[in-house]
């Protein structure tokens, strides 16, 4: 097969793959990579379920070629937590029982995590327009504002 | 809505031998310089587009809407993924994702207007990727960040065969989804002036939600005032106010020389109403969309006044 070969770094790993020039990211992570935390909602910018962080910026990997991505740094919802041990926002997500059919929470904690290293101490409105492009059609959203509040009180006091 | 879903699964879904031989008629470039870029764009035979963010152009592509045989990402050019401050103001460069431009102080002091429209488009992931050069470029009547440049008087540089040309951000698009660019050209920076003192621009939009959606009108406003307060220049354009965003110089015109008293916020607003030329849809029918171009615009106005330094 002809493609683009392109060398990137994801979650710390030098990774190289061969893609179609009108592969998205999304694509290559689950088809290619077998990286299928992040996922297809809608394919189209809107859902946020395919939220990973490129060069630490939060973006929608379907709206992301795979080409793109030569010489990047991605992060990926596989990359969070280490070994065993939870990230503080998948911890509290758990705790809150802040998801339900779950398709929507690898997403959210990437959108989570970028909202929380850019304003550790965000208020609750921050938080809210800050995840407005991730959508979850089964909490109502108030359990996730509420964990993501805890994971911020947690990660302050580490 | 169907249709766009029948096509979408039938380009992802039909099997990954098809989907790879559909890629093989694609080419996927990154040039280093704009001369190469538009070299490429000039011999393309077929349809080419140019990718900065792709918040659209992906978009479009998975509906099946443009089918692109050349794809040049001009990420990667020097310059195009940086905002400067020259002795006559700031260029943004084609490539800069809006997000950037809400973190530059300087810019966002300068035009808080221009900021602010920038950053209402899309989520914290779109606003990762979009620019402002791929809002003007898209050509929707409704894109936030162009009433905000028209107001400012921004200019786009763009660089083609024939070589480079500087024109008003309002003489791109012509239509919806129609630009006036030619075959080969990219633009590859927005000019704003640097500012005078007492000045103030600022950009709002009506939506029926809180964020997350498209204008269904929008206004922009942009003043300088004198040191007693009174308007000195000011220009007013409107999105999804007719095909293209409107530039509406008689607006401008009434705010010269006042203090914004409420006779001329009135006058503003009816001109503005006046001026519209809107399509009736599910989103806002035209007396909604006149309306509420005259009030969007009045209350710009107010705040581009108040940040101006007025009183």
């Amino acid at each position: 097969m002809a493609g683009v070969a392109v060398s990137t770094t994801i979650n710390g790993d030098a990774v190289e793959y061969l893609c179609q020039p009108d592969e998205t990211l999304l694509d290559v992570l689950r088809d290619r990579l077998g990286l299928t935390g992040a996922k297809e909602g809608c394919g189209t910018g809107d859902c946020g379920a395919c939220s990973v962080i490129v060069d630490g910026r939060l973006v929608c990997s379907c709206l992301v070629l795979g080409a793109e991505a030569e010489g990047r740094k991605i992060e990926t919802i596989e990359g969070m937590a280490h070994g065993d041990q939870l990230h503080p926002l998948q911890q509290k997500f758990l705790e809150h029982a802040a998801l339900q059919c779950g398709i929507c929470t690898p997403g959210f904690l990437i959108a989570a995590k970028d909202l929380l290293e850019k304003n550790p101490s965000p208020t609750e409105e921050e938080i809210r327009f800050g995840l407005a492009g991730n959508l979850c059609r089964c909490t109502g959203y108030d359990k996730i504002v509420r964990a993501v509040q805890d994971a911020a009180q947690v990660m302050k006091g580490a | 809505m169907h249709e766009r879903d029948g096509h979408y699964k039938q380009t992802l879904y039909n099997g990954r031998s098809d989907y790879d031989h559909q890629g093989e008629t694609m080419r996927y470039i990154r040039p280093l310089s704009i001369e190469d870029a538009v070299g490429e764009l000039a011999k393309a035979v077929g349809p080419a587009a140019i990718l900065a963010g792709g918040s659209d152009l992906l978009v479009r592509m998975k509906g099946g809407f443009i089918e692109p045989e050349l794809i040049v990402d001009i990420k990667r050019i020097s310059g195009l993924a940086d905002i400067t401050q020259t002795a006559d103001g700031f260029r943004i460069g084609a490539a800069v994702p809006c997000a950037v431009l809400g973190e530059n102080k300087a810019l966002r002091k300068a035009w808080p207007g221009v900021v602010e429209a920038a950053n209402l488009i899309g989520s914290k992931q779109v606003q990762g990727r979009c620019t402002i050069t791929g809002n003007l470029c898209n050509a929707s009547p409704a894109a936030d960040s162009v009433p905000a440049l028209v107001a400012a008087g921004a200019k786009a540089v763009i660089a083609g065969p024939s070589g480079r040309r500087t024109i008003a951000v309002e003489a791109v698009p012509t239509g919806p989804g129609r630009t006036s660019l030619a075959k080969g050209e990219i633009i590859e920076a927005i000019l704003l002036d640097k500012r005078p003192e007492h000045a103030g621009d600022a950009y709002l939009r009506f939506i029926p939600r809180t964020e997350m959606d498209i204008a269904v009108v929008s206004a922009g406003v942009n003043l300088t005032l004198d040191e007693k307060g009174a308007i000195k220049t000011a220009r007013v354009a409107l999105g999804a106010a007719a095909p293209t965003v409107l530039l509406v110089e008689e607006a401008g015109q009434v705010l010269i020389g006042s203090k914004l008293d409420e006779a001329t916020l009135e006058r503003l607003a009816k001109i503005c109403a006046g001026a519209c030329r809107p399509i009736d849809d599910k989103r806002g029918t035209i007396e909604f969309r006149r309306k509420v171009a005259g009030v969007l615009a009045r209350r710009a106005a107010e705040t581009a006044y108040k940040r101006a330094g007025g009183k």
